[in-house]
């Protein structure tokens, strides 16, 4: 075991090593010089120019300017915002948060609904709930979910007025955000409706990140089960006598999670990647938001701290999901 | 298509030895009695067909221009609603363009971008990967690990920042969609040849002295066709997704490009006064992935060998 978790991360540390040159890179591969770049139109004096050279390090060779952000990047320097001045770092984590809470939202809605869709569906094989639950998976599956956004919103926030178009809680509340977690500063507030509205505000965009997660879950959870059903075990247990709930619930479905758990794991960069247009949506002050509005006022030193971090994000669960799975299932660790 | 082709496992010279003491249904004819078991398939095709052909007569099909601007019209809803007529089937947008003309022109876009993507993406990752699968050794390690590194970020994330390098304009987005579906068909083809490698019939065109380049394109791709063709499909309506998505984000199509993400950022703002501008064009976004997806389901049935009922 120790064997497979070294090899495992044997290969995560060139990946990592990568990731970082493709970040590294990202600013110096920008169509022409960065500075005036994230300088926009205003232009600046020479003297500032050259003051800005030597901050970023662009006067250094490459490579030392890498050996540099790849000693920062380990102490948890990402460079200075160009538009805010403060550390990227800091900006990263004061809304990751926000992006994380949303995230574990959409999972858990995800996970609520697929997996009984899909244990339901495996069960009634080529019936009509199979069909029917596969089919709306499919439709789920194929969402753009930008759009599925601003149908939700027509419809509940227009025309039934039940929840908020916007942010994470109502304008009338205000309390520390010490957790940064809305819920559970909400909570603990101690003030009236903060709660609910915090609640309100989440509904529209975990239904919108958890949509496709949701739809790969169930179909994941459909196959995974109908794999497990047709293995004698199963059958020996109907043999015994068991009851269809015993069967499907204890024996099938203990050794149907196993792929379905990866599934989970591996969906971070869907979650991700959804979080981008959710955020953007919904005005939800986290990481996908912040990427885009970085993109958009050329404030590349975020953009580039934002583009690391992710990645290593993804890749850290996609690591611990793999050891994990090697726990569980000992013929992958060969 | 192809597809015909493609599911020949066995090499030329024993093919036509078999054939002759068993006749086979033809290629086409076997993949199609699989592929219409599959009624959601059939189905995925015929819309499929259907866009196509909507895309191919956009300029005869469509009631008025896409661009024109009919300042009379402004917000028209559909015909159905009341204020609407029969010029404008599914209503006016912001600055009085008709609808239905630009969804029409705008299937043309999202077939472009399907057809461009996956074959920039395909026929880059199936050579590295066979590249990769016949070469070993470290060139194999090389371009494995660099894959690792483009599979590590976010496909959406890694087009966006792409596409912040390159400027946002539809071709760029459409690069930057290819660069990042291309790691899986590596993958894929890598696995394939490595699976066919040791077989019989590879070292007997070894043998008799194919080149390493006839070994790789004719006597091993062939059969590696199959989950090709799958990740293709399944890649074109990725493409179609990620490129409307670029749209909505203001870093894909630029307006007034009819492409249909491009539509849908333009129409954010009327959201809650204008129902028709934002439904359709996602609507059609919707249908026509469905679609595509379906189509692949029924692909992966009829040619993914592992599934194939016996």
């Amino acid at each position: 075991m120790l064997n497979f978790i070294l090899r495992r991360l044997g290969t995560f540390i060139p990946t990592f090593i990568g990731v970082s040159i493709v970040s590294f890179l990202f600013i110096r591969l920008l169509p022409g010089d960065p500075i005036l770049l994230m300088a926009g139109e205003r232009g600046m004096t020479d003297a500032r120019y050259a003051e800005l050279m030597t901050q970023f390090g662009f006067d250094q060779p490459l490579l030392s300017q890498y050996w540099d952000y790849l000693k920062g990047i380990l102490q948890g320097d990402l460079g200075t915002s160009f538009k805010t001045k403060r550390p990227v770092w800091d900006e990263f984590f004061a809304l990751f948060p926000a992006t994380l809470e949303l995230s574990l939202c959409a999972i858990i809605f995800a996970v609520v609904l697929g997996l009984p869709a899909g244990i339901i569906a495996a069960v009634k094989r080529g019936k009509w709930p199979d069909q029917a639950l596969m089919s709306t998976a499919l439709v789920g599956y194929s969402m753009p979910i930008f759009w599925w956004a601003l149908l939700l919103i027509i419809l509940f926030s227009g025309m039934l007025g039940w929840t908020p178009v916007s942010g994470r809680i109502s304008l009338m509340y205000f309390f520390p955000t010490d957790t940064g977690f809305m819920l559970i500063d909400s909570l603990r507030s101690g003030q009236d409706g903060a709660f609910a509205s915090a609640v309100q505000h989440l509904i529209l965009p975990t239904i919108v990140l958890g949509t496709i997660p949701l739809a790969v879950i169930a179909r994941q959870t459909r196959s995974a089960m109908l794999e497990v059903l047709s293995e004698d075990y199963v059958r020996t247990a109907r043999a015994k006598g068991l009851g269809s709930m015993r069967v499907n619930g204890l024996h099938a479905l203990r050794n149907a999670l196993i792929p379905v758990i990866t599934v989970i794991g591996l969906s971070v960069g869907t979650l991700m990647a959804g979080a981008i247009l959710t955020e953007t949506i919904f005005s939800w002050p986290g990481i996908g938001k912040w990427m885009v509005e970085g993109i958009n006022s050329r404030d590349y030193t975020a953009v580039q701290g934002g583009l690391l971090m992710i990645a290593v994000i993804v890749m850290v669960v996609n690591l611990v999901v793999d050891i994990l799975y090697g726990l569980i299932n000992p013929k992958i660790r060969k | 298509m192809t597809v015909s082709d493609n599911s020949q496992a066995v090499p030329n010279s024993t093919a036509e030895a078999q054939s002759g003491a068993m006749a086979r249904p033809g290629r086409f004819r076997e993949f199609w009695s699989y592929f219409s078991e599959n009624t959601g398939a059939v189905v995925g095709l015929v819309i499929f067909l259907a866009f196509i052909l909507i895309a191919a007569f956009a300029d005869v099909l469509a009631p008025h221009s896409p661009t024109e601007q009919f300042r009379q019209a402004l917000l028209q809803p559909p015909v159905w609603q009341e204020g609407g007529t029969s010029e404008f089937l599914l209503g006016t947008d912001a600055i009085g363009r008709d609808l239905l003309s630009r969804l029409i022109h705008g299937a043309r876009y999202s077939f472009f971008i399907g057809i461009i993507v996956v074959v920039i993406a395909a026929g880059s990752g199936v050579f590295i990967g066979l590249v990769a699968g016949f070469a070993r050794g470290w060139v194999d390690t090389l371009i494995m690990r660099l894959m690792d590194i483009l599979l590590a970020f976010p496909s959406l994330l890694l087009a966006l920042v792409m596409v912040a390098i390159l400027g946002p304009s539809l071709i760029n987005a459409m690069i930057a969609i290819a660069i990042v579906l291309q790691p899986h068909y590596v993958r894929l083809t890598r696995a394939a040849v490595l699976q066919e490698l040791p077989k019989d019939y590879v070292t007997s065109a070894r043998v008799v002295g194919a080149s390493r380049l006839r070994l790789m394109f004719v006597t091993v791709l062939p059969n590696c066709l199959a989950p090709i063709i799958v990740q293709a499909a399944l890649s074109f309506s990725t493409a179609i997704l990620d490129a409307a998505a670029l749209g909505f984000l203001g870093l894909g199509a630029q307006p007034p490009t009819p492409e249909w993400g491009t539509m849908l950022a333009d129409s954010r703002e009327f959201v809650l006064r204008a129902w028709w501008v934002v439904t359709f064009p996602g609507l059609a976004i919707l249908i026509n992935v469905l679609a595509i997806n379906l189509m692949g389901d029924g692909l992966r049935d009829a040619l993914d060998p592992k599934l194939k009922r016996s």
